[in-house]
Formats: structure tokens, sequence, C-alpha cells
């Protein structure tokens, strides 16, 4: 029959004496944590021991030279920044929690943990939720080593969040909020509240050509071509490893 | 986690590309980088063991020998390595924290091999990681306290008096030290005596005693000998009012000794003697009167001078403050529990002995102690239920301070153990200084007749001495030339000082340690040849060691006068204008001195060499020597 919540959902119409009904019982955390405790441990035993399963479990990566012919990078340069990785991961992969406690590391003045989950799931390719290396290593490729456009590609990219090709308002400045967030609150001129909105603003007057409230992967690269002091930054990251 | 950071930096940076499109200014110009980019395996050559790493490993940390320029001056050209003569399995730990970003420190290693090594490497033991650290800091934390209460120890107990002490200083050591000098010695054990004296008649004069002829009632002895018991307890305070007095006078700071606890015992000790005496014999004051002779009692507190373990638990008992503490607050907590439980238990019974609440308290700590003497008891169901419960948790609450405590009171009693042990080894310790720094001398005096008879300072090569030993040899002849004096030894000096007895000037003292020299008198000499630490008298020598800044190591002091120069031979006459200074002079071996002197002072070091005294005024000479290959310490 009917039970009535114990927790007295109705307002206002009079409390009913809670009915000792079975369903009514199985919700009392006691009777839970006593069947529980007295049941075979069978379903609890796996899954800690598929915990266990899954911190042994080691990611090797695909043979050097697959991954110098799908990269930019030499043989000893691959060398060198797989020892590094592996150092520090010795599991093979990077959750996205470590790879925010990394990036933030270098960002101590302010919040760096909402632009690095954006920027992991720009280096995530696959969505598997870890970072290889191969997705490590492909990415600075494009970073270090690609043309322009592969640079601007790959920003869009990072800046389209749901990788559905276009980059709407909303996006962006999530993408600026988690910017200026990384600049903490002691700055000069002090970051005001307006300011991301003020520059997404500014963005979208440049690159939205068409006034469509979205910005295109073509619009995009059009746009930043055009722009010569973006193009010369460009080149400014190729010497960092 | 500086390897951690310095990984990932190329990737953030790479990643800025991303901040490129929306960049409102232009871009700085990135940092020139002109340190070569391809990874070289390094060669380090410890003591052997060859270990090999990425140059990249070591330069995460460049303020470390290894991750600077520093570690240039170790580099070997012919096998292309960086070698360090150093232990190579304490490198591995050193080496590891390159590699990983965390020290750890192996808990099998001495905490200060471990500390040495990483001053030398340039590692601050501050990045030891979380897992280690504890127990490092309590390693360092004990090796640091047990050295303090060495040298501690070492002063405190066998420190020399400085001459100058006033009769105060003397008697206030005398107090504190017993065993420096016979007088205190015997001053101790009366002191003791009488206070086991006392503490047995306080004790003895309740006991019933036969009556006395016609009467029958039995009388407490102290009553019926009441004179007898009089005479001993006026005898037994006025020596501890000496004593008091004694050590009042002598204490350095008068405030402080008043205010320190075994004062406090002494003064409770032997007031109510006084109190007694200056108070009539009044009916209604007897009973306070009677009170006060409970505080005799206290005498036997006194025994804590001359005990160390009473010493030892008080100071546990002292240490453990906040167990005690938390012991009675919680037992106060139960009881008040307890009582008011079984109280309420038991009301309704008729004859009950709980009367009231805290009527219940003597029941409830009765049991749970687990005393249980049976004058109350309960009746009621109810109440013997919480009854047990009761007995039960007094168990419990009582365990659970009682193992803090007794750890601390053997860990305190060790270190006193220690102590002992350290004052006991001191003995056998400066009993070999004493070897050693005959057997230097001895070898050096030897080296001089050889010389002497010779004539050629060059045909040593009897005698197989090594090099260091012909350079110290040299070094000291070098400083007998300087001064215009030579070097003799104990046995030719003392018997100089002995046929010198009389007419003796007063000795002109170079020396610099002038603490010991314008006190010294002629008449000093001989008596003080008694004092139980090797005095090596030298004399014909201006050389005086002052004292060098040796830590932990003992000095040699070799207190000299000026004297005109003179040969050997003529020690054997009576030399009337000899000025020996034979006053109080302490001497002890430095094996290694840092030369903190002015000019005319010797460093010596001593190689011990067990020679017989080659006695210069006998002319015998040693046949053999057998250098140990011990060079520096004997200690």
């Amino acid at each position: 029959g009917k039970d009535p919540n114990p927790g007295g959902q109705t307002e206002g119409s009079k409390w009913q004496k809670p009915r000792l009904s079975r369903k009514s019982l199985m919700k009392c955390c006691l009777v839970k944590w006593i069947i529980a405790s007295t049941t075979q441990q069978g379903p609890e035993w796996d899954s800690s021991d598929s915990d266990l399963e899954l911190s042994m479990v080691r990611h090797q990566p695909e043979g050097l030279e697959q991954l110098q012919a799908q990269t930019q990078f030499t043989r000893k340069e691959l060398q060198s920044l797989y020892r590094g990785f592996k150092n520090e991961c010795p599991s093979g992969l990077v959750d996205e929690e470590t790879f925010k406690t990394i990036y933030s590391q270098f960002f101590p003045q302010g919040d760096a943990t909402t632009y690095a989950h954006f920027l992991f799931n720009a280096f995530d390719m696959d969505r598997n939720g870890s970072i290889r290396f191969e997705d490590f290593v492909l990415g600075l490729s494009v970073l270090l080593r690609g043309s322009v456009t592969e640079k601007l590609r790959w920003a869009f990219n990072l800046y389209d969040i749901n990788k559905d090709g276009y980059i709407t308002k909303e996006e962006m400045l999530a993408i600026m909020t988690s910017i200026y967030d990384m600049m903490g609150r002691y700055t000069l001129p002090s970051v005001r509240d307006d300011s991301p909105f003020e520059h997404v603003e500014k963005f979208f007057q440049k690159m939205d050509r068409n006034r469509d409230g979205v910005v295109t992967i073509d619009e995009f690269i059009e746009t930043c071509q055009k722009d010569e002091n973006i193009m010369a930054s460009m080149q400014l990251f190729e010497n960092v490893i | 986690m500086a390897a951690g950071v310095a990984t990932w930096l190329p990737f953030a940076r790479a990643a800025a590309v991303g901040w490129l499109p929306l960049a409102k200014k232009t871009m700085p110009k990135p940092p020139v980088d002109n340190s070569s980019r391809s990874d070289e395996i390094l060669y380090v050559n410890v003591s052997g063991v060859r270990f090999q790493t990425w140059k990249n490993t070591l330069d995460r940390y460049p303020d470390t020998l290894l991750g600077s320029s520093e570690k240039e001056f170790f580099y070997n050209e012919d096998t292309q390595e960086y070698f360090f003569d150093r232990d190579p399995e304490m490198f591995r730990h050193i080496l590891n924290f390159y590699r990983t970003g965390k020290l750890h420190y192996p808990r099998h290693e001495c905490i200060q091999a471990f500390d040495e090594e990483l001053a030398f490497y340039g590692i601050v033991p501050e990045i030891i990681g979380d897992c280690c650290m504890e127990e490092y800091r309590d390693r360092k934390k004990e090796n640091q306290e047990r050295l303090a209460e060495d040298t501690e120890a070492n002063e405190a107990m066998d420190a020399p008096l400085p001459p100058h002490s006033t009769s105060r200083e003397r008697l206030w050591r005398a107090f504190e030290n017993p065993h420096t000098s016979t007088m205190a010695l015997v001053f101790y054990y009366v002191t003791g005596f009488f206070i086991a004296v006392s503490v047995i008649a306080n004790v003895v004069e309740t006991v019933p005693c036969r009556p006395p002829k016609g009467s029958v009632k039995e009388l407490p002895c102290g009553e019926k000998y009441q004179l007898a018991f009089f005479c001993m307890d006026t005898a037994c305070v006025l020596i501890f009012t000496f004593e008091y007095l004694m050590r009042l006078f002598a204490a350095p700071s008068r405030c402080k000794f008043m205010r320190s606890v075994m004062s406090v015992i002494d003064v409770v000790a032997i007031m109510p003697y006084y109190i007694g005496l200056v108070m009539p014999e009044n009916e209604d004051v007897s009973g306070a009167f009677v009170t006060l002779r409970v505080f005799r009692v206290f005498r036997i507190f006194k025994f804590s001078r001359h005990s160390q373990g009473l010493r030892i638990l008080g100071y546990t008992l002292k240490s453990c403050a906040s167990e005690l503490g938390f012991l009675l607050f919680s037992l106060t907590m139960a009881i008040i529990i307890f009582a008011t439980v079984m109280f309420y238990a038991e009301k309704g019974t008729k004859g009950s002995t709980f009367t009231s609440i805290p009527a219940s308290f003597w029941y409830t700590i009765v049991t749970m102690t687990t005393l249980g003497y049976g004058d109350m008891v309960p009746n009621t169901i109810a109440g013997k239920i919480f009854g047990s419960i009761c007995s039960l948790s007094g168990v419990l609450v009582i365990a659970l301070p009682v193992p803090v405590i007794v750890s601390n009171f053997s860990r305190i009693y060790h270190q006193n153990q220690r102590a002992d042990k350290m004052r006991a080894q001191q003995k056998v310790r400066l009993a070999r200084i004493r070897m050693a720094k005959k057997g230097t001398t001895n070898a050096f005096l030897q080296y001089k007749e050889d010389r002497d008879r010779d004539s050629d300072s060059t045909a040593l090569c009897v005698k197989n001495k090594s090099a260091f030993e012909h350079q110290h040899h040299h070094l000291l002849h070098c400083l007998e030339k300087t001064t215009n004096h030579e070097f003799t030894d104990e046995m030719t000096y003392s018997e100089l000082c002995m046929t010198e007895s009389v007419g003796f000037r007063t000795s002109r003292s170079t020396s610099l340690s002038s603490q010991q020299g314008a006190q010294n008198n002629s008449t000093g000499c001989c008596p003080r040849r008694a004092r139980r630490r090797a005095a090596m008298r030298l004399a014909n020598s201006t050389v005086s060691v002052s004292r060098g800044s040796v830590q932990e190591l003992d000095t040699l002091h070799v207190k000299t006068t000026s004297i005109p120069p003179q040969t050997r031979s003529s020690l054997n006459a009576q030399a009337d204008d000899l000025k020996l200074n034979c006053g109080e002079q302490d001497f002890t071996a430095a094996i290694i001195s840092i030369p903190t002197p002015p000019a005319n002072t010797p460093d010596e070091s001593l190689p011990p060499s067990p020679a017989p005294i080659p006695g210069i005024l006998r002319n015998t000479r040693a046949t053999a020597y057998t250098h140990d290959t011990v060079k520096i310490s004997s200690l």
C-alpha cells in the first residue's frame, strides 16, 4: 500500500505517523548498514579490488618511430620528453586533478583550475579523462613545431568548449573569465567584474565577420592571419623545448 | 617539488599559445636560453662506486654542490669523471634526491654522519620529505640533547676550581659535589646519618613502650623517654639548621636558592621545632602544635639530595604533570558520576550506608581503585549493576595514563645512567690522554737526544719515523730556536722543582693564560703534585700553550717561565736563579689544536707512542720505538 514518507514531504497536511512498512524500513540508514555489513562482501570486494587494479594499470606509449612520424620532434627530443613525463607520472597517465595541480603551480596568485580544465580538454583529444604521453606529445608538437594555421586551429579547439565547431559568446566568456581568474586579486589596475565581458565583446567585434553571434574556424583563422601582432607572436614559443 | 615544476614548465609555456589570439597587448620576447640542449650522461665516482646520471638531473638544484659549477673542482681529467672521496652509501640517498625531488633519511645511519654529508653536498636538511622528517627531527634532537648534557656533565663535574675562588664558592662547590673534597664527603654522610636518625626517632616515639614503674597504662615511647627524644630532636635540628645556613651563605644567588625545592624542604623540616619552642604550653594551640609535628616527616625528603633515584622520581612526576592532571581530572569526573548514580540507586533501601552523595564518593573511590573495603556495599540490583560498571571503568581510567608516566621515568632514568657511565669513562679517557701526552713529548725529546748526539739533524733514520713525525719535530725544534728555550719532560722538571723548594722567587710567568699566572707562588709547587690530574711540568722553556680553540679535545697546557737558556747537562747542577713556575698548572693533551695563540706557542699534535720515559737525567734510551698507526687521536 501507500507508504507515507517518513520525512514528511507534504507541507501543511497533518503529520502522519510513519508506518513500519517494508519500504520505509529499507530507507532507514541503520537497517541499510546492518544489511551491508552482514551480507557477503561480494560487490564491495570486487570494487575495491578493481580500484587496486586500476591504479596498477600502466600505459605504454606507442613506439618511438610512430611518434616520430606523427610529431615534428626529433628522436632525442622525444626521449627527453618521455623521460621527464615518466618521471612525473610513472603510471603513464595524467588525470585531470593532477593536471590542475601541476598547472596551478605556475600561477600561485590566482586560481588556475578552471583554465586548466579547458586546457586539459584541449589536450585530451580522445576524451577518456586522462592525458597519455601521445596526447601530450602531439599537443606539444602542434604548439611548438606546427605551422601557424595548425596553431590557430589548436587555439580554436581550446576556445570551443563543446567542440561543435563554433565559439559562442558564452564559451568565450567562460574562457575569458578563467584566464582573468588566473590573475588573482592583486592586480594593477584591479580586474573589474565586467573586464572579461568587455574583452569578449572586443574579441567578437574583431572575429565575428558576419555578426551571427558565433565565430567559426574560418572566420577565426582568417581574422588572425590578417592581424600582424598575432602572427608575430606565434613565433615566440618556438624555442621552448 | 622543483623537479616537477621544471619538467612541466616547457609545457605550460607551450600552452600559452592559447592566449595569443586574445592578447590585448603584444607579447614580450622570450628569454634567450644559451645552455646546450642536448642532455649528456655524467659519471660520478664516489670512493670507487660509479654513479651515472643525466646532467639535467643534477641541474635541477643549482644551489647545491652537484648542481653548480662547484663540482668542477672535483673533476678528474684523466678518468673523465667527478671523483668524491666520500661515503658511497650516503651518496645514493643524495643522488636519489636529485632524481625524485624527495630527500629521505636512512634510519640506520648515524644522524651526524648524514648531516655532514648533507652539508658537504650543499643540501639543506629542511627539504627532507614528510615521510622521513619526523624521524630525522627526533634523532637530531636526541643527539643534541645527549651532546649538551655530556658537555654539561663534563663541565660541571670535573671543572677545576678557578684559582681565585673565594671560600664561599668553594663551600658551595663542596655542597653541590660532595666527592670533590673529603670534608664535603664527611659532611654529606653526617647529614645523611642525622636525617635517618631523625626520621627513625619520629617513628619510634609513637611505638608503645612498657609502662613506667608504678603505672599500668602503656605509653608511647615518646612520652616515656621524653627528654631523650627531645635531646635527639634538638641535635638533629641543630645540624639541619647549621647546614641550611651554610648553604644559604654559600649559594651564589640567595634568592634563587631560597626559592628552590630543596631549600623549602629544609625549612619545612626544621620550622616545626622552632615554632614548638616559641609556642606557649597552651591547651588551645596544642592541637596546632600536633599538626606541626607532622611536618617533621618532611625530613625524609632531605634524602633526595643523597639519592639520585628520588630525584629522578621527582623529576619524572614533574615532567608528567599533564598526564597526572588528566588522570586526576578524569577520575574526579568518574567519581562524581558514579557517586551520584549509586546514591540514587541505593536511596530507597533501609539502613543504606549511602547517606549522601559525598558519602558515596568514598564508595566510588574504593571501588574504582579496586580496593573494595566492604564497609559500603550496594544492596539493590541497580546498585550492584552500577557498582560493577564502576569498578570496571576504574581499572580502565587508571590504566590509561600510567604507561606514559612509566615510559617517561624509564627515559629519564636511562639518561642518568648514561651520565654516570660517561663520568666513569672519563677517568679512563684521561688516563689514556696522559699516556699519549707522555709518549709524544718523549718522542720529541728522543729526537733531540739523537740530534745532539749525532749533531746531524738529518741522521734520524735509525728510528723509523714517518714524514709526519719528522716535520712535527722539526717544527718544535724551530720553536725552541725561536724562543731560545728547550723542551724537557716531567721527570726532570719535577725533580728540579723538588730540589728548588727552598728559595723560590715569585715566578714570573710569561704565560698568556694569566689566570694561572700571578697567584702562583712557590709554596704551591709540590703539594699540588698530589693532584690527581697529571701536571706535566716542564722546565727550561718559555713555551706556553694557551688554550687553543679545540672543541671537545683537551689541549696541552705547558706552563713555563722565562729561564735563561740552559743545556741539558746544566740541569744537573743546582741553579740558584732557576725560576720555576711550579704553580698550579693544568696540563691536558692537545690532540688537534687550532692555532689561535700568539707567536711563541706551538701547536702540538701528538702521535702517541708508547715508549718509556727517557729520563734525561738518567740517560736511558728507549730501545725500540713502535709507532702506533694512530696519528691523531687516541681518545
